[in-house]
């Protein structure tokens, strides 16, 4: 009896075509379209808002941002400009890691991570500034839905940003991937918050 | 590509501790999954429970509308019961179902070791199943939909979030399995048909979901403080209604099609003619999905003047009639695959063809919904529509899984209870369905079961209706039953890797 065993031929090659970059591009698609909604819905709310006249008189407004409310423009801009900062930083970590340059991989992340707390922070005060609670009317229910969805948004930027950082610190210097997507996502984040910072905060 | 799953043999042996921990064991090993096969059969089977479940619930529902003036049921529980219905069709039904199709498939198919960010997709079963069982306890609760408790409604918004949180981790894995773990030299074009079936569906539902979560987010905001914006109770359903009804359901469908290509190009053992128009088809029905985020509802009147009449004529078509056509691009191509003479009719193509069969009649039924002249407007005719679609998905779902099952566990399943079931299935649909189409042209109003007349009989549209669910309850129950005893204790599969593919190339 022959009780030899032909060997099967190796099976094809797996070929992974960047997962994280694509896993990264789909995050980024539902953060875009969840603002994108949540924005769509705002601007309905706004256009269907009644007439009212200016306080500085003649112009006639929708009455949509109630009069007593100040937007902290400081805060928001610095947010703004803050992100342009976000992408910069995360574009050195990809330019850093091609040439598998794990310091300044590091370096570019941990700023990168530091503009996100300072985005956080700044959205905080931009709530402490100014003072609306989430019971007094539309505009404030809505604005806290918007902006604190935002926030979260940050937040996962954040959590990826920090894993990163960790894989980077670890010495995976050449993790290509995972820092161009981590930067696609911090591109992604910062048009969706210009989006949104244009609707609220410069449309009001 | 022959998969056979020993897991279950072990359990066969002597000992209560050694069968104890075997249990412990192998509900550990469910708890912490990741082989894309075991979640794809976590999926697949509680979506057939529920599917059960929500046929009993249809039946209830029929029975109690056969006699408007008396009713067997409490009138807050028949409110939740209709939101339920609708709820569990699309989300605990027919969305899960053929995710879970797609996971335990799409890897073996493209090649993949592995699912892409498993474990992803098993957080995101759990979310989704913990979510269905928080929206479950708040419908129990007077708390869906209009429901008169409010912190129940809270719940049941809190439930939805999690259920759309968990089916788009699911999404992301099937699609990134397929346009990262393919094979070396499969080309996104030679991805077989059910595979590209599943990244459309998958992509589908990436950007239709979130923009229902958007929604979610407003209206639990201002139900959890404000309660006036969004119309507190009675506004949850105005705003995120859209998401169980025309043209969303159609997104969960698409996998439909991608099963019945799929069995007829393997069927036929040929080449597939005009592949290409079959990935085109699929393509089309995604269509479906503008029409979904733009969350309003495309009519057509055919009064006033020419001009009046295009104007809305063109959008109508655009958005109810595309999807369509891609059904029937895909319809008429495996119908010209099967004139081959090396056609061997397999007995999953029966359900899996009168599965997109019940699709198609329901996307026609849900053109003919928008045309206001018909004057179908909140009458029992859309519920026809997303019966049509949503048990036409779970027919398909038999056909799939009496498919690929050999080739997901390894044993074959007998042809005859598959046929028999596949037919009675279609059966049970059409009972469960066509009488309100019939009855929505006669005006029986929706999401009302007691005081309401019409010309006709009432009694013997709702009792068929009733009859229809309840049967599709047992052909769901009798083919758990049959595949659950033929995976386990049936003959070893033959079904080889070529099963799975279509000939590409010729």
């Amino acid at each position: 009896m022959n009780t030899s065993a032909t060997a099967l031929g190796a099976g094809p090659t797996v070929v992974m075509r960047r997962p994280a970059l694509i896993v990264s591009g789909f995050l980024s698609a539902v953060s875009a379209m969840l603002i994108g909604s949540m924005l769509a819905i705002w601007l309905d709310f706004r256009s269907n808002a009644p007439l009212r006249e200016s306080t500085e008189g003649g112009k006639m407004l929708r009455d949509w941002l109630p009069e007593n409310i100040k937007i902290p423009e400081v805060a928001t801009n610095t947010m703004m400009m803050t992100f342009v900062i976000t992408c910069v930083m995360a574009q050195w970590a990809v330019y850093s890691s091609r040439r598998n340059d794990s310091k300044h991989t590091s370096l570019a992340l941990s700023v990168v991570l530091l503009t996100e707390i300072a985005l956080v922070n700044a959205q905080l005060a931009v709530y402490s500034q100014m003072g609306i609670g989430v019971r007094d009317g539309s505009y404030m229910t809505m604005f806290y839905a918007v902006t604190a969805t935002m926030l979260v948004i940050i937040v996962v930027c954040m959590g990826f940003t920090l894993l990163a950082l960790f894989r980077s610190i670890a010495g995976r210097a050449g993790d290509r991937d995972l820092v161009s997507a981590h930067a696609l996502y911090c591109y992604a984040v910062s048009a969706i918050f210009a989006a949104l910072w244009f609707v609220v905060y410069v449309q009001k | 590509m022959t998969a056979i799953d020993s897991s279950h043999s072990a359990t066969s042996s002597s000992g209560s501790i050694a069968t104890r921990s075997t249990l412990l064991g192998t509900i550990a090993a469910y708890l912490t999954a990741s082989d894309h096969k075991r979640i794809g059969r976590l999926l697949i089977s509680i979506s057939a429970i529920f599917a059960i479940a929500t046929a009993i619930e249809g039946a209830i529902l029929g029975i109690e509308r056969i006699s408007p003036s008396s009713s067997i049921v409490d009138a807050d529980i028949i409110v939740q019961l209709f939101s339920a219905l609708r709820f569990d069709l699309i989300f605990s039904v027919a969305a899960p179902m053929m995710l879970g199709l797609a996971v335990a498939v799409v890897p073996m198919q493209v090649g993949a070791r592995a699912l892409a960010f498993a474990r992803s997709a098993m957080f995101g079963f759990y979310l989704w199943l913990f979510g269905v069982i928080l929206v479950g306890t708040s419908y129990l609760n007077n708390g869906g939909p209009g429901g008169g408790n409010a912190e129940m409604v809270d719940l049941f918004l809190i439930g939805l979030g999690l259920v759309i949180a968990g089916l788009l981790l699911i999404s992301t894995s099937v699609a990134t399995t397929v346009l990262a773990s393919r094979r070396a030299g499969m080309t996104l074009i030679e991805t077989p048909i059910f595979s590209w079936s599943a990244l459309v569906a998958s992509v589908s539902m990436l950007l239709t979901l979130p923009v229902v979560a958007g929604a979610i987010i407003y209206v639990a905001v201002d139900h959890a403080y404000e309660r006036a914006t969004f119309g507190a109770t009675e506004g949850v359903n105005a705003w995120i209604g859209w998401a169980f009804t025309t043209p969303q359901i159609f997104i969960v469908a698409i996998p439909t099609l991608g099963v019945l290509a799929q069995i007829v190009a393997t069927m036929t053992r040929g080449k597939q003619p005009l592949r290409a128009g079959l990935l085109v088809g699929v393509g089309l029905m995604s269509t479906a999905v503008i029409g979904a985020v733009t969350q309003s509802s495309h009519t057509v009147s055919f009064s006033g003047s020419a001009s009046d009449v295009l104007k809305s004529l063109i959008p109508y078509l655009f958005f109810n009639h595309l999807p369509i056509l891609g059904v029937f691009v895909v319809l008429g191509l495996s119908l010209l695959a099967l004139k081959n003479e090396r056609a061997k009719l397999n007995a999953a193509f029966v359900p899996a063809f009168l599965g997109v069969g019940m699709v198609l009649t329901g996307m026609i039924g849900g053109a003919i919904f928008k045309i206001t002249n018909l004057k179908l407007a909140n009458t029992v005719f859309e519920e026809a529509v997303l019966v049509y679609v949503c048990y036409g998905a779970v027919l398909s779902g038999i056909g799939a899984v009496a498919y690929f099952g050999p080739r997901i566990w390894g044993r074959e399943i007998p042809s005859a209870p598959v046929l028999g079931l596949g037919l009675l299935g279609f059966l049970a649909t059409v009972l469960a369905s066509l009488p309100y189409f019939i009855a929505g042209f006669a005006d029986q109003p929706a999401s009302i079961a007691n005081n309401f007349d019409y010309s006709g009989p009432i009694w013997l549209w709702n009792s068929l209706v009733g009859a229809g669910h309840a049967l599709m309850a047992l052909v769901v129950l009798l083919f758990f039953a049959v595949a659950t005893k033929s995976f386990r204790s049936g003959t070893i599969s033959s079904a080889t890797s070529a099963d799975l593919f279509e000939s590409v190339n010729g």
